[in-house]
């Protein structure tokens, strides 16, 4: 930090001070809380998708309700998917934390296969739904259930991409400073998601089953 | 990359990092916290209105312990920053999903068909 004075010639006039270099940051530093910032500015997204849903939800057009429509057995397998996921991301990280790449890859691996299944079993229920003429444009109800599952899957989607992408990165480079940074991004961004799918299934799947 | 490392711990705290005790906790709580509403509701021992105030509870719970113990919330990470950031967020859900459901409730049911009947030509 240098402190530069500034003499000012006339007498009375107090001198100037000033900072002339910023603070020094190290890189990466606000990284974190940028992110999580970023995730509550995604929570919104959801939060108005869950509003949606929670005023259109009960519109039915005198089309199919979620008793006709949804198999609780094969939520609860996606439930798991997920949940089995957020568990192996957590042991990449411990694996990351130790600086094991190999343990970190296999783990990363892992969950993009849980991921995956996941986003399979999804599209799967997705095509059966629109199969048995239950698209988006069929009532407020499935207009609103798509839009707000469906950006679920989109960002699962993503996250996956990402995931793919950092163990390039991780292959290539190793557990450098800033591959672990952004791996700590997408830890967050992962658990985050099954977060989200904690209140997708309570209010849509377990609430439309009532 | 030491030094790296030991200058991002001494400039924000960093993020608390877990352990595998906590990842283990926290998944066992979650999957208790899924099973015992997914079972309610396919069982339907209690009538709908029990299930779905247990089941809501059962939600908060879990998000509750997915946010400790998977994404390390606590109030020192980022000088409270994040915690900051999540109380925030957290205000506004609550005005996003109340206030849409509200308002949206008493408009329903005041505009039913044939609410007015007697004021049609």
């Amino acid at each position: 930090m240098t402190m530069t004075v500034t003499t000012v010639q006339d007498a009375g006039v107090q001198p100037v001070f000033y900072v002339k270099d910023e603070h020094d940051h190290p890189e990466g530093g606000s990284t974190m809380l940028g992110f999580w910032i970023y995730l509550m500015s995604d929570c919104l997204i959801f939060a108005a998708l869950f509003a949606t849903y929670g005023v259109l939800g009960r519109s039915f057009a005198a089309g199919p309700s979620p008793h006709d429509l949804f198999e609780l057995p094969l939520v609860a397998l996606n439930t798991s998917m997920l949940l089995f996921s957020s568990i192996t991301y957590g042991f990449a990280m411990l694996a990351m934390e130790k600086g094991r790449v190999g343990t970190t890859q296999l783990w990363l691996a892992i969950t993009g296969l849980f991921g995956l299944a996941f986003l399979g079993i999804e599209l799967y229920e997705f095509t059966h739904l629109i199969l048995e003429g239950a698209t988006p444009q069929r009532s407020a109800f499935l207009s609103s259930f798509f839009t707000l599952v469906g950006t679920h899957g989109l960002h699962v989607t993503f996250g996956l991409i990402w995931l793919v992408t950092l163990m390039v990165q991780v292959a290539q480079r190793g557990l450098v400073q800033t591959n672990r940074r952004r791996l700590m991004c997408l830890s967050l961004f992962w658990h985050f998601l099954d977060v989200i799918w904690i209140g997708v299934f309570t209010f849509v799947y377990l609430m439309g089953m009532l | 990359m030491s030094a790296d490392a030991h200058a991002e711990h001494a400039h924000g705290e960093g993020h608390a990092e877990g352990t595998l005790r906590g990842y283990l906790i926290g998944f066992g709580l979650s999957v208790v916290l899924t099973a015992i509403p997914f079972w309610l509701v396919m069982t339907g021992h209690f009538d709908s209105q029990t299930t779905a105030l247990a089941i809501m509870g059962f939600a908060m719970v879990q998000i509750v312990v997915h946010m400790v113990f998977f994404l390390h919330m606590n109030t020192k990470s980022e000088h409270g920053w994040s915690m900051m950031a999540l109380i925030f967020t957290l205000i506004l859900v609550v005005i996003t999903l109340t206030g849409s459901l509200w308002v949206m409730y008493h408009l329903n049911t005041n505009m039913m068909p044939g609410h007015d009947m007697s004021q049609m030509p």
